[in-house]
């Protein structure tokens, strides 16, 4: 895994030095909030509804257990024992002091992590594949690639004040798990008809108000032009992006208003002059940087009482059933553990179960760990002979929950119970639409399915690309939740359709049965799962499940 | 006829915890929804949120929100700053482990 050099050390530490005294300025009045805001946005330090809220970057998702274990001791020391792992990656603290920030950074600064760029109108943290380095279906490790973007966009003094927020996502494998098509840029390692690797370059993809599926805008991108290609198309968006208007300045508006190819004429232009001055040690850093992503010394080992103890203790069956993915190296499996406990918030985990997992990892998966988008943890790398002491381990702190890919494996943003901006809640509906198919009994057959739930139309929670997608609005004072049928997040986006009027807070749930009875229903057989029901039969059987009235009323 | 003014409360977010707060009729800023001044004329209003703006090493964001009286003081109307009394529904934070509600 990456190390900072004593450059990265000496840049984070005096950006936490420039930030202690902003802080005491601020705390003294010496500084207004007006002035103090953007310098706090820049170091990921939000004021939410009820606390202020840190936001800490976890780079394209990978941890060590040190630092995952520094995440669970500032979960104690500073806030309330746990951490919320969001969509981007990142892990939220809710209830930090200010005063205490600067503290925390220097903690994060120990562990090598920071909360420099996880807000602003800057390039986010840069997300990839929760499965690199692992996945069986990888061409390439995207970590590299990610650690160098990161590296490239960090306190770039271009980009600093872009028109709006800029989010990269780049994913090394045929199955796209890094969304990379909600993404302002999407990176896609792909192999060139020779055989070497490059990039496929997807532009203008975004979810939030205005939801676009990203498009290609150079399918075969070579290697060593990365930096100054992606350069230029941030470049290009930092003069044709909009200004006026904050709902219309994000590269997604850029490109559809001027049209691709004007967009993309204004980006080769731009490139063919960054690239005649470039300088940059692109090739060499990116294989440097390679070094540090090698993979673990796998054990060549026999897979000892595996088989033998899934036909032993069917909930350690059910749970290899459903939690583990194929790993690229035999006799390993990448195990995702679920932050979704029924009833649990989506994506909150304790000190404890932080400090657990740091231990397993340690254990069993070679020190490491990854976050996903989908506000799991991952162990990427766990031998099959130990899954079951793995198991064993996981169920004492609650983190064993065989739901990985079903109904309560949902993507819910912190919604009006945390955030600012958001319009109505989306963590009890999530609870309670897990809560109540457990109660049914229904989660098993029901099989593979996407709900993800955003509190407002900024879709942190990814609403549009959910097989079930649920927003919360404020519709006249009172919560109400719209339902949208049939997305996609994978290579194969697609913003999903709104299925028709909104339903109030209490009737969220019945409509989620109604519609999923309806899926049991009309299923040619068990391996037919809801996505696919959907794309076959279309919307009407599922409009009419939810909407029953006027399905009467029609067919009166 | 010119409509009715709906009461307002000053709230904002206490400077160091950011914890909601709610400015009182002595001036005093406490975490208890009931105990706001109750603002019932625009231009008083107006005068307390500026009141409340100055105010700027102690509290962050002041605005104005509706409020109705009841029993026990003013009441939040909206269901956003109903939370806002509260804290989170998830855990029994921020306000609910202080007392405060």
């Amino acid at each position: 895994m990456y190390n900072y050099t004593e450059f990265d050390t000496a840049y984070v530490a005096s950006r936490n030095a420039q930030f202690r005294k902003q802080v005491e300025r601020r705390i003294s009045g010496a500084l207004t909030e007006d002035e103090f805001r953007p310098l706090r946005l820049m170091n990921g330090l939000y004021l939410q509804l009820h606390a202020y809220m840190l936001r800490v970057a976890i780079p394209y998702g990978t941890l060590r257990s040190d630092q995952m274990r520094q995440l669970a001791m500032i979960a104690d020391r500073w806030d309330k024992g746990y951490g919320h792992f969001t969509t981007r990656q990142n892990i939220q603290y809710n209830w930090p002091k200010l005063s205490d920030v600067p503290d925390i950074l220097d903690a994060l600064g120990e562990v090598q992590m920071h909360a420099i760029q996880t807000s602003g109108n800057t390039i986010r943290n840069v997300t990839a594949d929760h499965f690199a380095g692992a996945a069986a279906d990888e061409i390439e490790d995207p970590r590299p690639t990610a650690e160098l973007v990161r590296q490239w966009s960090t306190d770039h003094p271009e980009f600093q004040f872009l028109p709006r927020k800029f989010k990269i996502g780049v994913s090394g494998a045929a199955h796209d798990r890094a969304v990379t098509k909600s993404h302002d840029i999407g990176l896609r390692i792909v192999r060139g008809g020779n055989g070497v690797t490059g990039y496929e370059v997807l532009v203008g993809g975004g979810l939030g108000r205005t939801p676009m599926v990203g498009q290609v805008i150079r399918p075969f991108l070579k290697k060593e032009d990365l930096l100054p290609y992606l350069e230029a198309i941030v470049s290009t968006y930092n003069t044709m992006g909009r200004r006026d208007n904050k709902y219309k300045a994000r590269i997604k508006i850029t490109v559809f208003e001027n049209g691709m190819e004007k967009f993309r004429d204004a980006v080769d232009a731009r490139f063919e002059e960054i690239k005649r001055d470039w300088t940059g040690v692109n090739a060499e850093l990116l294989a440097h940087i390679e070094q540090s992503f090698l993979p673990p010394a796998f054990r060549n080992a026999p897979e000892d009482g595996y088989e033998i103890a899934r036909k032993a203790d069917p909930v350690f069956r059910a749970w290899t059933d459903t939690n583990l993915t194929e790993h690229r190296q035999p006799g390993y499996a990448i195990v995702t553990v679920s932050l979704k406990a029924h009833g649990a918030t989506p994506g909150d985990a304790t000190s404890a179960q932080m400090r657990l997992l740091a231990d397993l990892a340690d254990k069993f998966g070679h020190g490491e760990l990854r976050i996903s988008h989908e506000q799991n943890v991952v162990l990427p790398h766990v031998h099959k002979s130990d899954l079951w002491a793995l198991h064993g381990s996981l169920k004492t702190e609650g983190l064993a929950t065989a739901n990985f890919g079903l109904v309560s494996d949902i993507i819910a943003c912190p919604g009006m119970d945390y955030c600012a901006l958001a319009t109505a809640r989306s963590i009890p509906v999530a609870q309670e639409i897990a809560t109540h198919f457990q109660k049914l009994g229904l989660e098993e057959d029901i099989g593979e399915l996407k709900i993800k739930i955003s509190g407002c139309i900024n879709a942190c929670g990814h609403h549009h690309v959910g097989h079930i997608g649920i927003l919360g609005l404020d519709r006249a004072g009172v919560e109400n939740y719209q339902i949208t049928l049939g997305g996609d997040h994978t290579e194969n986006m697609v913003v999903g359709e709104r299925a028709g009027p909104g339903f109030a807070y209490d009737e969220i749930v019945p409509a989620i049965e109604r519609l999923l009875r309806a899926y049991l229903d009309v299923r040619e057989d068990v391996s037919e799962t809801f996505i696919d029901a959907y794309r076959r039969l279309g919307p009407a059987p599922f409009k009419a499940a939810l909407y029953p009235d006027e399905a009467a009323r029609d067919a009166a | 006829m010119a409509r009715a003014y709906t009461p307002k409360v000053v709230t904002a977010n206490a400077l160091i915890e950011g914890d909601v707060v709610y400015l009182t009729a002595d001036d005093i800023w406490s975490r208890n929804h009931a105990e706001a001044e109750l603002i019932e004329d625009e231009a008083h209003a107006q005068l307390r949120l500026l009141k409340a703006d100055r105010q700027r090493d102690r509290v962050v964001g002041a605005y104005l929100a509706d409020a109705r009286p009841g029993p026990n003081g003013p009441e939040p109307i909206h269901f956003r700053e109903a939370f806002r009394t509260r804290g989170p529904s998830n855990y029994a934070h921020g306000k609910q482990e202080a007392g405060n509600v």
